[in-house]
């Protein structure tokens, strides 16, 4: 079990190169960068071992190993996330699960994929198509990101106001615990006996076990899709069009709203014919049967023309409605290209709170001096502002840290919460008792402890450790490794 | 509309204190139905824990007190021209939002509208310790910390007294049409899955004593496109109520009950006493099967001995979790015992 020495990196080493080849380990500091971090590279650390394994019943090995030599153990997929989840363990094992990318099966009359953890979300889709179905929830980083890391950040996309999270499109998950037991959660029907461990397990960033097998549902791809796109001369207008659309009793695809700064960084990089002069775009997508597209396509113009819409364009065919949603999904490399490094925060606000956060944000970059552009997940009120930054000024990093903790301190203060799908990891670590109090964290923790009472996945991440503070800092610095 | 969460909280402490288990309870309309017989001696009525605390309707987001009927909360999205996706039973109006949460208790429109679980967005809870606590929120997307809320689903009150609730709400359908039509229970099951597997507006997918059930539910375009292409006798949308709130006559017959909860392709016989709903993920039973194929739930609904398990088997593994899971909630063992597992 855990003690306060660290193990000794040879002995890890020879008990790992009996479970696995030479090729699956990588115990060189130089080959590891590419594992130093996640999409937040804020925060880098290298393990003592990166661990590739190809089958489960070698990731059982390496679970069960670590576990009777107390060494921790952070799980990897394909390091997308954007909340330093993913960031190796100084003293631990990195575990990558990409290798494990099978598509074990597609039952298309059950509507379901079992999947190996390492398989990308479009993937997934992509091997769905041939029977007309799809994967619904379908995050920015989708072409990259694996369906374990999504069941791990319960991840979301800009689809899941009408198709819902992670969480609502899984059917069972196959979880190994620290020990290295394998059981599954869920079940082939849509209720499963005893607790819900698989919607305690979806979101909880790699702390409570490792998955190794995931069955998604699947839905059927709409018959028709279409875009409407409008700008606006002020967010005020934009936001209050998205109520419109709601309270009509209409439930987008997808809702998405780009401030000025985002849409001019869209427009730059891939010129998807977005308003440049607009103050806010708002990208509303429609699926269904064709006559149910026409008639909310229809509505929505009328919506959004009554609440002032400066300019108006509906996708005409599939290729111009991906080109419309391209601008949006590449929002975050597009902001990359106008700033050396980017801080992306990840709030959720109720809806009509969106101008008054929005004005504020505004505000606190007046203050920090520091440039910001915000999409936002209309739709479901998930705020993504982008806190342009010198990564090299020391500088300014400390002000891109401060301006995002007053984003997330504002967003709970309106009623939101700190995060809404890129997850706490170590980055929001030092926010959770703004949203917490003390015994809603001891109960996190307690119920961290049912799942692995000596702390050995995943630590110092998710959820601050107050009572048992072995791993604890009270605010993650900055990490690097000399 | 008494805030009784203090009370409530005191009545757990003092509970915990002197070891005296609780039966905890809405309005006792599932008391002898979904879990086993709770072995506490003293009961904890929540029921005057009632009414609805927040409603911002352009939010799609209700928050209600626990003890607030389904039928009154309804009652008030309907006036907003809303609803509750996930179409609970009411059960002459008994039925509470808590122990709606805590059954995990869901309508016909499951399959493609969830259940309560994957509504809620978050709960007021107070754990066996007596304290108050909160999770998740009322945004629609929250993944800071564990997903507490949704783990209420299901677990009768062993956790927790749930004592408020968050949940997404959503728009009405323009139209909503019911087609029937003969079949055998082989044959319905076949078009039910191969309905699902096409874009259309289905919301609820049933069998029952020969004859195939279908709702369409959305744009009045969509519903009426689809009805002319599937066919089949329309008749009154008031028989999911009597599905949902298990009124109609195959409920009647005496107990016991079962449900399966399997993959809607799995087989069935013709000659069984039957019904299927959600598609075919759902198959209420006269008589358990006498083999239960891995990955499907088999529980004793109602009736019956309930006295012996009533949910199915879990794997040593992950009973060692969930026993651990109920102590860290719960460690002295007062929520409820006995009412999900009897080791519980």
């Amino acid at each position: 079990m855990s003690s306060n020495t660290p193990i000794p990196r040879d002995t890890l080493l020879a008990r790992l190169r009996e479970i696995l080849p030479d090729d699956c380990l990588i115990p060189e500091q130089e080959s590891q960068r590419p594992f130093e971090c996640d999409g937040l590279s804020l925060y880098r650390e290298l393990p003592l071992v990166v661990a590739l394994p190809e089958t489960v019943a070698q990731v059982q090995s390496i679970l069960s190993c670590c576990h009777d030599l107390g060494v921790p153990v952070v799980a990897r997929g394909s390091g997308t996330g954007l909340c330093a989840g993913a960031m190796p363990h100084p003293e631990g094992v990195l575990l990558g699960l990409s290798k494990l990318n099978s598509i074990l099966e597609i039952d298309p009359l059950a509507r379901t994929a079992r999947l190996q953890p390492g398989v990308t979300n479009l993937a997934i889709s992509q091997a769905a198509a041939a029977y007309g179905l799809y994967y619904g929830p379908d995050p920015s980083s989708q072409i990259a990101c694996s369906i374990g890391g999504n069941v791990a950040e319960n991840s979301g996309g800009v689809h899941c106001l009408k198709y819902g999270l992670t969480v609502h499109n899984l059917l069972s998950v196959e979880l190994l615990t620290v020990e290295g037991q394998r059981t599954t959660l869920g079940g082939s029907g849509l209720d499963s006996p005893g607790y819900d461990l698989m919607a305690l397990i979806t979101g909880s960033e790699g702390l409570l076990g490792v998955v190794t097998e995931v069955t998604v549902k699947l839905l059927p791809c709409p018959e028709v899709a279409q875009v409407v796109m409008a700008g606006f001369d002020s967010v005020r207008a934009a936001g209050d069009a998205v109520g419109a659309v709601i309270a009509a009793g209409i439930v987008p695809a997808g809702l998405e709203m780009m401030d000025a700064l985002a849409i001019q960084a869209a427009e730059d990089f891939v010129q998807a014919g977005y308003p440049r002069d607009a103050q806010a775009l708002l990208l509303c997508e429609l699926d269904g049967t064709a006559a149910e597209v026409d008639q909310h396509v229809d509505a929505v113009q009328q919506i959004f023309r009554s609440h002032g819409a400066s300019s108006l364009r509906i996708s005409s065919d599939d290729a111009e409605r991906e080109l419309l949603w391209k601008g949006r999904k590449s929002a975050f490399p597009a902001v990359g290209r106008m700033s050396a490094d980017y801080y992306c925060m990840d709030g959720t606000i109720p809806r009509s709170q969106v101008s008054h956060v929005l004005e504020e944000i505004s505000r606190l970059s007046e203050k920090y001096q520091l440039r910001c552009a915000n999409v936002f997940h209309a739709g479901d009120g998930n705020l993504h502002p982008l806190i342009m930054f010198d990564g090299g000024d020391p500088q300014q990093i400390k002000l891109a840290e401060r301006f995002g903790a007053d984003i997330l301190q504002l967003s709970v203060a309106v009623g939101g919460c700190i995060t809404g799908e890129h997850g706490v990891g170590l980055e929001k670590l030092s926010q959770m008792p703004s949203q917490f109090s003390e015994a809603e964290l001891h109960q996190f923790e307690d119920i961290k402890h049912a799942f692995d009472p000596a702390l050995m996945l995943n630590p110092g991440k998710g959820i601050p450790i107050l009572k048992r503070c072995q791993e604890y800092r009270a605010l993650p610095g900055r990490h690097s490794h000399d | 509309m008494t805030d009784l969460v203090p009370q409530l909280a005191a009545r757990v402490s003092a509970a915990m204190a002197d070891n005296t288990p609780l039966y905890i309870h809405g309005g006792n309309s599932k008391r002898d139905a979904i879990g086993r017989d709770c072995t506490a001696e003293h009961s904890l009525d929540v029921s005057g824990h009632r009414g609805i605390s927040d409603y911002q309707p352009e939010e799609l987001v209700v928050s209600a007190r626990a003890g607030t009927p389904i039928r009154e909360l309804e009652a008030v999205l309907a006036q907003q021209g809303q609803m509750l996706p996930f179409e609970p039973p009411h059960y002459d109006g008994r039925a509470t939002l808590g122990g709606t949460l805590a059954s995990n208790l869901s309508g016909p429109a499951r399959p493609w509208l969830g259940s309560i679980r994957d509504s809620v967005l978050g709960v007021q809870l107070i754990n066996g310790r007596g304290q108050i606590l909160a999770f998740g929120g009322k945004v629609m997307k929250n993944v800071a910390g564990y997903d507490v809320s949704r783990l209420q689903a299901g677990a009768l009150g062993t956790l927790g007294i749930i004592s408020e609730v968050h949940l997404k709400v959503l728009p009405q359908p323009e139209a909503t049409l019911t087609l029937a039509r003969e079949a055998t229970a082989q044959d319905a099951l076949k078009l039910m899955t191969q309905y699902a597997g096409q874009p259309k507006p289905l919301t609820a997918a049933s069998w029952i004593e020969g004859r195939l059930y279908l709702r369409l539910a959305g744009a009045a375009s969509a519903v009426n496109h689809t009805a002319r292409i599937w066919g089949g006798e329309n008749i009154d949308n008031a028989f999911w109520n009597q599905l949902r709130d298990m009124s109609h006559e195959f409920f009647a017959k005496p107990a016991p009950l079962w449900r399966l909860s399997i993959t809607p392709t799995a087989p069935c016989s013709d000659n069984l006493d039957q019904c299927i709903d959600w598609g075919g993920a759902q198959r209420w039973l006269r008589t358990p099967p006498t083999q239960v194929p891995p990955g499907a739930h088999l529980s004793l609904f109602s009736g019956g001995d309930r006295q012996a398990e009533v949910k199915g088997d879990l794997d040593a593994v992950q009973k060692q979790l969930q026993l651990r899971l109920k102590q860290s909630f719960d460690p002295a063992g007062i929520l409820n015992p006995g009412r999900l597992y009897s080791w519980m």
